[in-house]
């Protein structure tokens, strides 16, 4: 038999396609994509789940977080009695009543201990696991999956926006299509651009003047406002592409990466990733039903606040899903617990199981690919488990 | 300080390039120079006359008769001239990023800057590029007047300042046609003391620019006459610059021109500005005077020599000890950000014109540098101040953001692009700051943006 380690070195890293693998060119999709629709959003910067969906029920909580993560006596939204979710996504609350929206509290990928934001989306998007050099893989797995799909036609996957899609990269044809217009530069990168210039008194006092004249952006069409109007366009576009040929699309939303000013810098990226989600919503109209929106991080953020007001880099995180596909208004998968003893490396949110599983099971629901073709060529090396039955 | 292929690359040409190493010693910056001859792309006044000629009869055709040529066929040449000067643009990109180290293509920025001429119209577009290629290229190794004579007398440096109207008072054309009051132009005269040579300040009056002038008078360009010189156009009788006697015995000729260039050349107050001039342009607006006394000595002593400036420049501790006190200017910038990216001169002349526009002259247009737009005979601003404007820096963020994606097929990982953008010349800072972005694009964005990758 062919072990996993030998598959994808024969796949990945010499870049022969799965679908023209002898072996493989029999487990393959069931079926051409049909009429489901799939949206994977990747939240750059490591998004904090313990503040999007705050385990207020928990007691330590409060012990580990002073400021931030307060729960519904601060405004956030009760979901179950135990979770509430940030006030920011109140705009999504009647998708979560409507039975459109769940969240992981605790997953992540296979990347542990270094928490570099370049390293933790490249296993993201490469759905990999540890036992492979990240630098030397060049595709992605929504790639693919694509390679597994009959009747696979080049519009049939979109990688939407100016951000690499890592996750979309690979043999298999896919489009990609970024509107000019698209600027975002994000707090983290003005804090770091700050830093960069701050002992040269030349670009700290030019530069500080440009950042405010790129955030607002340069030549950008002005008919449509507000600080989330660049992934409304990339959203608008998925939506409009999906309703055509398109059944796979992915974009990324930065701007997560909140070590300090936690309130304002996730506020703000929340708003973004609400709209981006309504946008969506909208512009699928009857299609919305058998769509499903993934929204995943690299990894997530530290348990305790930290002396500015943020949390810096962890492991576990969450996972949110949306759609009306989704099997929603629920936590999905189990909770790890803020004890001591419950902590990874005692600082950082246990995570429960890999997030590719859950894409994995994504994957077999909407188009019906075997297990094996998910274990070994979509996510070489994964172990599903069973079946977390995410969509309805 | 020893010699550092890394700092020679970034403060002498357009910084590391992911492919190339640089030159690895002083000598072979040296010897790299002459890889910036004329290549088969070079662009020559023989087709520039032949493409406008073309334009300039299908115009006249139509004013007699307008079913004669139509305005599409007048359209179309134009459009046709148009495209060979973004393909000559494209071109000067290409080489600055595929040259090794890059010192040749400084230079020939550096030159064609100093005898400084400018585009507008397609023709006039095309005629500075052939005065890049048949001027500037061919004279970056040779003495500074066997360049400058290249430089004044070439058809779009003759243009640009006006020489092509210039007639002697008494010459034969101004005696024949009375009525037209033809005269002297001194433009030409003037810049060549002011900006070419001895430099604004220097021991020159009007006179000698007076002088000068109806020395100047026979060199002149006429796109439906061969040759540069028009003995009817010359003033007769001899002419006096800087105390110097020329012509008068013998009819005008271009030989009168290229005494007094040879002269204007071997001023000592050419030779300090000259050195002063390159001093600041590789090493610091403010420059150490050591340095400018090296070369002010090396000028003088080599007769103009340009090889043995270049190799004063390297010869002291001041390149290395005065790094990054230079501002890259939009062009260098750009041409800095493709060789990180790993763009090499193939692939570059590879992207599609609707790239190049896009990518890169547009760009250059909105971060102040227009191409082959100057604001005036005295080309680009050298001072920092003028470059990392608030406007000027958002915009090399704005193109730091977008560019890199259509650029490359796939963005390099950001840590191993600042290590092929600076080597080990990353401050503390940013390499603190590039591993902490949140995405690859935004860690490009940190370095393309930084104080490090923007000075030089």
């Amino acid at each position: 038999m062919l072990s996993r380690r030998l598959f994808l070195k024969s796949t990945g890293l010499i870049g022969c396609s799965a679908a023209a693998h002898p072996i493989l060119s029999s487990i393959a999709f069931a079926s051409a994509p049909g009429e489901n629709r799939l949206v994977v959003i990747i939240l750059r910067g490591a998004m904090d789940g313990l503040d999007v969906f705050q385990p207020y029920g928990d007691p330590r909580l409060r012990k580990l977080r002073k400021t931030l993560s307060a729960g519904p006596k601060n405004g956030a939204l009760d979901l179950d009695g135990f979770f509430a979710m940030h006030p920011r996504l109140e705009p999504l609350m009647p998708l979560w009543q409507a039975g459109e929206l769940a969240f992981v509290p605790a997953v992540s990928t296979p990347y542990r201990d270094k928490r570099s934001h370049f390293d933790g989306q490249d296993m993201l998007e490469a759905g990999t696991g540890t036992d492979i050099d990240l630098r030397n893989q060049r595709d992605g797995w929504l790639n693919r999956l694509l390679q597994q799909m009959p009747g696979l036609r080049s519009e049939t996957a979109y990688s939407v926006g100016l951000s690499d899609m890592r996750i979309l990269d690979g043999p298999a044809p896919a489009k990609s299509w970024a509107p000019e217009a698209e600027f975002d530069l994000g707090p983290q990168a003005q804090r770091l651009l700050e830093r960069v210039y701050h002992d040269d008194p030349l670009f700290r006092a030019a530069g500080g003047q440009a950042m405010e004249i790129a955030a607002e952006g340069i030549g950008r069409t002005v008919a449509d406002a507000g600080p989330s109007r660049d992934v409304r366009a990339l959203a608008k576009f998925a939506a409009d592409r999906l309703n055509d040929q398109t059944r796979i699309a992915t974009f990324s939303i930065s701007g997560w990466d909140s070590h300090a000013r936690q309130p304002q810098v996730l506020g703000r990226a929340l708003d973004r990733l609400a709209d981006a989600v309504l946008t969506l919503k909208q512009g699928l109209g009857a299609n919305w039903s058998q769509t499903t929106v993934l929204a995943m991080t690299e990894f997530g953020r530290t348990v305790a606040e930290n002396g500015s007001g943020g949390t810096d880099h962890g492991t576990g995180g969450a996972m949110l899903m949306a759609g009306g596909a989704v099997r929603g208004g629920r936590v999905v998968g189990r909770w790890p617990g803020l004890a001591e003893g419950d902590l990874y490396a005692g600082r950082d949110l246990m995570p429960m199981r890999d997030i590719r599983a859950y894409a994995a099971w994504a994957l077999r629901d909407l188009y019906g690919l075997s297990r094996d073709a998910l274990e070994q060529a979509v996510f070489p090396g994964l172990d599903m488990q069973d079946n977390p039955r995410i969509l309805a | 300080m020893d010699f550092n292929p890394d700092i020679a690359a970034i403060r002498l040409g357009y910084g590391l390039s992911a492919r190339v190493p640089p030159p690895q010693t002083a000598d072979a910056f040296l010897r790299s120079v002459a890889l910036s001859v004329p290549d088969d792309h070079a662009v020559g006044m023989d087709h520039v006359r032949a493409a406008q000629t073309m334009l300039s009869d299908l115009n006249s055709l139509r004013k007699k008769d307008p079913e004669a040529a139509s305005v599409k066929e007048i359209r179309q040449q134009q459009r046709q001239m148009r495209i060979q000067s973004a393909e000559a643009i494209r071109h000067r990109f290409a080489r600055a990023a595929g040259d090794p180290g890059g010192f040749g293509e400084r230079l020939v920025q550096f030159w064609a800057d100093h005898f400084t001429v400018s585009g507008g119209s397609p023709y006039q577009d095309l005629m500075a590029a052939a005065f890049v290629d048949e001027a500037i290229r061919p004279h970056l190794q040779g003495s500074f007047a066997q360049l400058m004579f290249a430089a004044e007398t070439h058809p779009r440096m003759v243009t640009y300042l006006d020489q092509d109207r210039s007639f002697g008072p008494h010459s034969w054309i101004a005696r024949r046609r009375k009525g037209r009051d033809l005269g002297l132009n001194e433009n030409l005269a003037r810049e060549m003391i002011e900006l070419h040579s001895l430099g604004a300040g220097a021991p020159y009056t009007q006179k000698d620019v007076r002088q000068l002038a109806k020395l100047l008078t026979g060199l002149s360009f006429h796109l439906r006459r061969d040759g540069n010189f028009r003995p009817v156009m010359a003033e007769p009788g001899a002419e006096t610059v800087l105390g110097q006697r020329y012509g008068g015995d013998r009819p005008a000729s271009l030989d009168d021109i290229r005494e007094v260039i040879v002269d204007l050349a071997a001023h000592p107050s050419t030779s300090r500005h000259l050195a002063r001039k390159l001093a600041v342009h590789f090493v610091a607006d403010d420059p150490p005077q050591s340095l400018v006394d090296r070369l002010d000595a090396t000028y003088r002593e080599t007769g103009g020599d340009l090889p043995s400036l270049y190799a004063a420049l390297m010869d002291g501790p001041e390149l290395w000890s005065h790094f990054r006190q230079k501002v890259r200017q939009p062009f260098d910038f750009l041409v800095a950000a493709l060789r990180a990216l790993g763009l090499d001169q193939q692939r570059v002349l590879d992207l599609p014109m609707r790239q190049v526009n896009a990518r890169l002259i547009r760009p250059l247009t909105n971060m102040g540098q227009e191409w082959a737009m100057p604001r005036g005979p005295d080309g680009w601003p050298e001072a920092a101040e003028s470059w990392a404007t608030p406007q000027g820096i958002a915009l090399r963020i704005d193109w730091a953001m977008r560019q890199p994606r259509v650029l490359v097929p796939k963005l390099p990982d950001p840590r191993d692009f600042l290590q092929a953008a600076l080597g080990e010349t990353a401050s503390e800072a940013l390499k603190w700051a590039v591993p902490r972005a949140e995405s690859a694009r935004e860690g490009l964005m940190i370095v393309l943006a930084s104080a490090d990758f923007n000075r030089r």
